[in-house]
């Protein structure tokens, strides 16, 4: 079978190393599912490479990595077929290259929504708002009205989730679009909420050495939590403002502050642990050519995070203008760039583990 | 100059073992292997189980599995050919080494996805021997244990039969290191060729050896040429049929082929040779190595039919494939009249009609043949026709240092040094005098390591 890219090549030439050996089956859910095929389409390659957590676990256990000649190097592989296909089933394809280009894509994108921000707030209202709206009612709306705030973000919200759907699908639709049932999300939500494989088959994980002493699953567990404290924290305000129309600014001890500050501190920590993990990471187990992706998502995140903190510490102060620009500007690009980027990992990842469950579910069917 | 109370000769299980046991001890231990850091720990790094005795299931083992049943297996395979009370010692020992190494950090599965008939005998490392070999490294550097990297031991000062000390190769040169015990778990020779020309002649030529290319048994040949005793002969070894197309070193587990019993083996003269179905297959995958060296240049051919593709699990190299036997032959450089007629006879000579199932004996047989096959026999009749082209692939040789039941090595005269152990390949022709079942090359290395740390400990106290 010929395949697309030379990094697909090599994960299929590695797939036939790994099916004669067998070795690491124990070690994650990558090769149980090899084990089902005798070869690979590049549907199946995306789908184990989506399946591989990065734990570094195989590339210190197989007797082949280099410098054998067989030169097995399944998580660095795997991790370039991964990312790769991101851009592979992204939509429209013209946005394809921003993959490769994403850090910089984030940089211009996040400098310019600042900018617009800071200059949408001096020109559409009192100009001098900007550095007193902490003193004014309502604060931040003081600023940007409720509604313009909803109207931009809410287009950039749904924008996202057509154009992240339409990779999905074409994920899915790559790996055979396999009939999924209840059982099978109830595995891949188990699963992925608890990073089961990012564990090294229960001994940890590697990053920058031969030893098991990595923490990016604690690293990992406060990022994605804090993301949903903070979604939570927000769809919770949403609630409040049209359900029961109270409006902002809420107390510090209200539901979307506790839940925003709890998020927002998830979305500092994690963040700041996962760019020391990237950076220490041997490089064999990294990607080509998508450092500026990988860096930018945990940055973006990190500044979303952080801001939304420093919104909520010092939103009473002078500083309650620039912030919120930073803020807005950074939520804006995350949202906008959501589709183009490393955040799609998550929904690849959760879709590749509901296929093993099933795939798994059925071969123990054949096999009973 | 320091003086070490344990050294250690070699990176792999049995030197491990050794080293985690003499230093649980109190002892200091220095580890010498000769190979740089990737390739430590000779052929551990290719293994996949150990064979140890056990009464009942457990969470990765099947069922049970007694000393006595495995004494039972061990004197078949070796013919009865083995130090019957020393391997019995090793068998008893090996009921607590499942928990004792799993203590040192080594994980365990249940049996891998295509190896069947292992999962009650056998403990399967989790990860595979590399990952058990680093669990060990962890363990003992954790301990204290000292390990040095491309460190040769070129000689040793033996002085009426105590270890005094050896001489080290390295890359600053060579330096004289003296301990108070010494153990000796630096794997066989198999990477020698010269030496297996000793027990094989010219055929060693065209062996290949699956593991690594540190095993050059200069440790071995130095013991022995220094008043150790020998024990076994240099033609005796775990060989096994192995891909031609293979590397000469280190192709490991991904050369195997478990597909003799689906088809038939053929020499250069596209004759068959042996009776290919004589018991199933993990009772009989370790004689075919000696086979295939017996045949003219060291080759054969397995040959089956397209029904059974995928009934064995899959190597590194795709198939020899033809749609006709004339023209598989013609691709493998064989007589096409001379494998027409094989395949044609043996064909004729099918008598079958049971059931087919390869994982028990099941009557389906030749009859009529010189050589007949007497189970799993199925016409070769359904194109495409695939071959792989195996030759003698040596796992590890028998030839080494004779051991007591406290790991000590016994001298050329019969008495036996106090302060000297030896461990693993390098004494394995203690219990095994010929033969191989799958495991037990991991059990004779963790035992006896084990053993041969504790008593080195012992006797430094």
């Amino acid at each position: 079978m010929s395949h697309s890219t030379p990094a697909l090549t090599e994960a299929n030439r590695l797939m036939t190393v790994c099916n004669s050996c067998r070795y690491c089956e124990g070690l994650c859910a990558v090769f149980p599912a090899m084990e089902l095929k005798r070869s690979f389409s590049d549907g199946d390659l995306n789908h184990l490479a989506n399946l591989c957590h990065n734990c570094g676990a195989c590339y210190h256990d197989c007797q082949f990595t280099p410098p054998h000649e067989f030169a097995v190097n399944v998580p660095g592989t795997l991790a370039q077929v991964r990312s790769e296909s991101y851009a592979h089933y992204a939509w429209p394809a013209a946005a394809r290259p921003l993959f490769a280009r994403h850090g910089t894509a984030l940089a211009i994108g996040l400098t310019l929504t600042v900018a617009l921000f800071i200059a949408g707030f001096v020109a559409a209202g009192d100009p001098g708002a900007l550095t007193s709206a902490h003193l004014a009612e309502g604060r931040f709306y003081a600023l940007m009205p409720h509604n313009a705030m909803v109207a931009l973000f809410g287009a950039a919200f749904l924008w996202m989730l057509v154009a992240v759907f339409m990779g999905a699908r074409a994920f899915w639709r790559d790996a055979g679009a396999p009939q999924i049932g209840a059982i099978d999300h109830a595995h891949a939500a188990h699963d992925a909420a608890r990073l089961r494989y990012l564990d090294g088959g229960g001994m940890g994980c590697f990053n920058d050495s031969d030893q098991p002493d990595d923490r990016r699953k604690l690293w990992h567990h406060f990022t994605f939590y804090g993301f949903l404290l903070c979604f939570a924290a927000t769809s919770l305000a949403t609630l409040y403002h049209y359900i029961f129309g109270w409006s902002a600014p809420y107390a510090w001890h209200s539901g979307p502050a506790l839940l925003g500050i709890a998020g927002g501190i998830g979305l500092t920590v994690g963040p700041l642990g996962l760019l020391r993990a990237k950076q220490t990471r041997m490089n064999e187990l990294g990607t080509q050519g998508f450092r500026g992706m990988e860096v930018g998502f945990i940055l973006i995140l990190l500044i979303t995070g952080t801001s939304g903190l420093a919104l909520r510490l010092l939103g009473e102060t002078p500083l309650l203008g620039p912030l919120l620009a930073l803020h807005l500007g950074a939520v804006l690009t995350f949202f906008l760039t959501m589709p183009y980027g490393k955040f799609v990992h998550g929904l690849y990842r959760y879709l590749a583990l509901a296929r093993h469950a099933r795939d798994m579910r059925r071969h123990s069917l054949q096999t009973d | 100059m320091t003086q070490w109370d344990v050294l250690v000769a070699g990176g792999g299980n049995a030197a491990l073992c050794a080293a985690i046991a003499a230093r649980r001890a109190g002892c200091s231990v220095l580890v010498l292997e000769k190979a740089p850091k990737f390739y430590r720990g000779g052929n551990t790094r290719h293994t996949r189980n150990m064979r140890c005795a056990h009464d009942a299931a457990t969470g990765t083992l099947t069922g049970p599995y007694t000393g006595d049943e495995f004494m039972e297996d061990l004197l078949r395979v070796t013919g009865g050919n083995t130090d019957e009370a020393l391997s019995r010692m090793m068998i008893a020992r090996s009921y607590d080494m499942l928990d004792w190494i799993q203590e040192q950090g080594v994980r365990f599965q249940p049996s891998l996805g295509g190896t069947l008939s292992l999962g009650r005998t056998n403990s399967f490392f989790l990860g595979g021997g590399r990952s058990m070999l680093n669990a060990l490294y962890r363990t003992a550097e954790g301990l204290g244990v000292v390990v040095r990297y491309e460190h040769e031991i070129t000689g040793v000062e033996i002085e009426g039969h105590r270890f005094r000390a050896a001489t080290v190769r390295h890359q600053d040169g060579e330096s004289r290191i003296e301990a108070q015990t010494f153990i000796a778990a630096s794997g066989g020779f198999q990477a020698d060729i010269d030496w297996l020309k000793e027990g094989w002649g010219e055929r060693a030529e065209n062996f290949l050896i699956r593991g690594t290319p540190y095993n050059k048994g200069s440790l071995t040949r130095a013991l022995i040429d220094s008043g150790v005793q020998q024990i076994g002969d240099a033609a005796q070894c775990h060989a096994v049929a192995i891909d031609a197309r293979a590397p000469k070193y280190d192709g490991g587990i991904i050369t195997r082929l478990d597909c003799v019993v689906f088809g038939i083996v053929v020499n250069k003269n596209a004759e068959r040779f042996y009776d290919e179905g004589e018991d199933i297959w993990p009772k009989r995958y370790a004689i075919w190595g000696r086979l295939v060296a017996a045949q003219p240049e060291q080759i054969a051919y397995i040959v089956f039919d397209a029904p059974n593709l995928e009934k064995f699990m899959p190597s590194l190299f795709p198939p020899v494939e033809a749609d006709s036997i004339a023209g598989l032959a013609g691709k493998l450089s064989l007589d096409p009249a001379a494998l027409a007629d094989t395949v044609d006879a043996f064909n004729n000579a099918v008598v079958g009609g049971r059931p087919f199932d390869h994982t028990e004996p099941d009557g389906n047989r030749t009859q009529g043949l010189p050589i007949d096959k007497t189970n799993w026999a199925q016409r070769i009749e359904t194109p495409p026709f695939y071959a792989y082209p195996v030759r003698p692939g040596i796992t590890f040789t028998y030839l080494g240092v004779r051991v007591d039941a406290h790991a000590r090595m016994v001298m050329a005269d019969g008495a036996v040094s106090e302060n000297m152990f030896a461990a693993g390949e390098i004494m394995a022709g203690n219990v095994l005098g010929q033969g191989y079942a799958a495991g037990i090359g991991m059990t004779i290395g963790a035992v006896f390591g084990r053993l041969a740390g504790e008593e080195a400990a012992a006797h430094v106290a």
